[in-house]
């Protein structure tokens, strides 16, 4: 059977939440809401939990990122100060600790802060090819809708749509 | 009365937000261009200035024993102390969930990139030998000659060039959805760039789910970094022992001061945009005095670490820090501690009068004095004690020469001429931001709105449409 791509748009963020609704409590057989993708103007915590729990992961990147950068920042000058060995300390420690923790503690966050930066790219889905439907009002006042369906419930889901007031309706065969 | 003045108006439309943000990256007023052309030429004078200096040697700024810091290392500090705003404004206010702040954090946030940029130059400068700059890094040579990780300058390095690669992260990260909506409004070399720069940004709810978790991250991030690395700069001088420099209370002294001297530049910048990209719905009245006030507040802090300061080299009684501060008050550099003490602690109190906080105009000069009392206070840290430490033959009092002078002077243009490309190139007011605090406000006030009418029909016992 063939599967279609559609982008819905909405004017009103109320319209589009209760379109989503009535997807998550399955008005329209075959259609889940974890197939939904929203595209808003704005971050909307309230509209995103009707699409239910999402979870986010980019806090363990940041974790394992600070803990990395706290050990290499260690490991790194423990090294450089190993060469010290052969110079004169005058008493003082070759590696001394309580200077060692200001460095250490900057470390943890310059790798914490990039390993994070990397991880929302690759989390979010950022810099890869993406669907070819697209409107630039997404980006203005207007919200999206996504949703992969069957064939057999395209125009159950345009009907949907419709009753709460959709601006537009746009669909793409997929291959 | 202006009490109940709104931050923002939020019936604004969205795509009106959209419109007058980008229309001001096209379009400001003539003004603007004037700003450009004083940066440049400040700038060429710096450059002028830098060059005679690299033929000539070091000693044409006055620089020699004792005083073998002076103004490039007071800068220094100024600037990095003027990095602070970003940090304060966005990342504070934003873990509070202070929304005000929405339209005036994205050129705080710039702010300190570009202070931190400007800052940068001034230990190069102060070098000398500039050409011999790479034998500070920490490589085995045949020199076999290594930082000393000891040493807070070395700390200086690694703290700066950490807080400098977060913060362009946290304003670049921060601007993306705004990079978008650049990218779908945009021709020619600017769609390219912000092609470029969004990243394929759509606005998928998989997408604000990252970022606002992302965004939230780099913020606790930013915050104890900032701290870190004024006390860093701070320990330059307090882990030393000279008269002056060897104080307890210098790394929170320091941090309040960055903080204050950041906030009134975000002032200056707050006016100077304002009327540039004529900005007067989104940086309002009512966000000025949010500013102000929270300087005022800033400024207070400064004012009682300065007097703790004063007070514990007094009751200490070590007879070399005192002389240093009586030199202070009474030497020959006591003007410059007296404007210190006016700009820093007098001046404020033009913050906490209304009238005068709703007027641009008294603001951008009271922040400038703000900010004239924050930079004569690193040149109050950094000179008397040079000028007069334990040996009395080395006492002398000194000022930097022209060529001190001009390179100063040069690292403000430098410093507005990066700001002045940045807000015009990238938008200076966040939009999606402003969407949201007009979004949650507009709710906010329909759903008084409803408890409101909702009471009044009960009162008078009618329909809540009625008795509308």
């Amino acid at each position: 059977m063939a599967k279609y791509h559609t982008f819905t748009l909405f004017s009103d963020f109320e319209e589009a939440f209760g379109a989503l609704a009535d997807i998550r409590v399955h008005k329209i057989p075959g259609i889940s809401i974890d197939d939904v993708t929203l595209q808003s103007p704005i971050e909307h915590p309230e509209i995103e939990e009707v699409l239910g729990d999402r979870p986010v992961h980019v806090q363990k990147f940041t974790f394992f990122g600070a803990v990395f950068g706290v050990t290499f920042g260690f490991l790194f000058l423990a090294a450089a100060e190993a060469s010290f060995l052969a110079q004169p300390q005058g008493g003082k420690p070759i590696i001394p600790l309580p200077s060692n923790i200001v460095l250490m503690y900057e470390m943890l966050i310059f790798f914490g802060v990039w390993t994070t930066v990397f991880a929302f790219i690759f989390l979010a889905g950022l810099v890869r090819k993406r669907g070819p439907i697209y409107s630039e009002q997404v980006n203005v006042d207007q919200i999206a809708v996504i949703i992969d369906v069957d064939e057999k419930n395209l125009d159950a889901l345009k009907k949907l749509f419709t009753k709460h007031k959709a601006l537009e309706f746009r669909e793409e065969k997929l291959s | 009365m202006h009490v109940n003045e709104k931050d923002i108006n939020e019936q604004i439309r969205w795509a009106q937000i959209n419109a007058d943000v980008l229309r001001s990256m096209e379009n400001p007023r003539p003004a603007y261009w004037v700003a450009v052309a004083v940066c440049i030429a400040m700038v060429s004078c710096a450059v002028l200035a830098e060059i005679y200096q690299y033929n000539e040697g070091l000693g044409v700024t006055n620089l020699n024993n004792p005083h073998m810091w002076n103004m490039y290392i007071a800068t220094f500090v100024f600037w990095i102390g003027m990095s602070h705003s970003g940090t304060l404004l966005s990342a504070i206010l934003h873990i509070i969930h202070a929304d005000w702040r929405k339209p005036i954090y994205r050129f705080a946030e710039a702010m300190t990139t570009f202070s931190l940029l400007t800052a940068g130059f001034f230990p190069l400068i102060h070098l000398g030998r500039i050409w011999n700059l790479y034998w500070v890094l920490p490589y085995v040579s045949d020199r076999g000659v290594w930082p000393n990780f000891r040493s807070p300058l070395s700390w200086d390095a690694f703290a700066i060039s950490t807080y400098l690669s977060a913060s362009a992260v946290f304003l670049y990260i921060g601007m993306i959805p705004d990079l978008a909506i650049c990218r779908d409004n945009a021709k020619g070399w600017r769609k390219a760039l912000y092609t470029t720069l969004s990243l394929g940004w759509r606005g998928d709810d998989r997408q604000w789910r990252n970022f606002r978790k992302t965004y939230m991250l780099l913020a606790c991030f930013l915050i104890p970094l900032a701290v870190s690395v004024h006390s860093i700069v701070s320990a330059d001088f307090a882990m030393s022992i000279m008269p002056g420099w060897h104080v307890t209370t210098f790394p929170p002294y320091f941090v309040a001061g960055a903080l204050y001297s950041g906030c009134a530049a975000i002032i200056t910048l707050f006016v100077i945009l304002r009327y540039f990209f004529r900005f007067e719905e989104y940086m309002t009245t009512a966000i000025m005095e949010k500013t102000c006030k929270l300087t005022f507040a800033i400024a207070m802090v400064w004012t009682y670490l300065n007097l703790i300061e004063f007070a514990s080299t007094w009751y200490g009684h070590n007879i070399y820090d005192k002389e240093v501060l009586i030199y202070k008050a009474t030497g020959p550099y006591a003007w410059i501690f007296w404007t210190m003490i006016f700009c820093g602690s007098v001046a404020p109190f033009a913050l906490a009068i209304q009238k005068w906080r709703r007027h641009m105009p008294t603001m951008f000069v009271v922040s400038l004095l703000l900010n004239l009392g924050m930079y004569f206070e690193r040149w109050m840290i950094v000179a008397p004690t040079l000028a007069m430490s334990y040996e009395p033959h080395q006492f002398y009092m000194m000022y930097g020469s022209i060529v001190q002078w001009a390179i100063v002077f040069g690292s403000f243009g430098w410093f507005g001429l990066l700001f002045l490309i940045f807000v015009k190139v990238f938008p200076s007011v966040s939009m999606y931001e402003v969407k949201e605090m007009v979004f949650h406000r507009r709710r906010h006030l329909d759903h008084d709105t409803a408890v409101n009418l909702g009471r009044r029909a009960r009162d008078t016992g009618k329909p809540a449409t009625e008795s509308h």
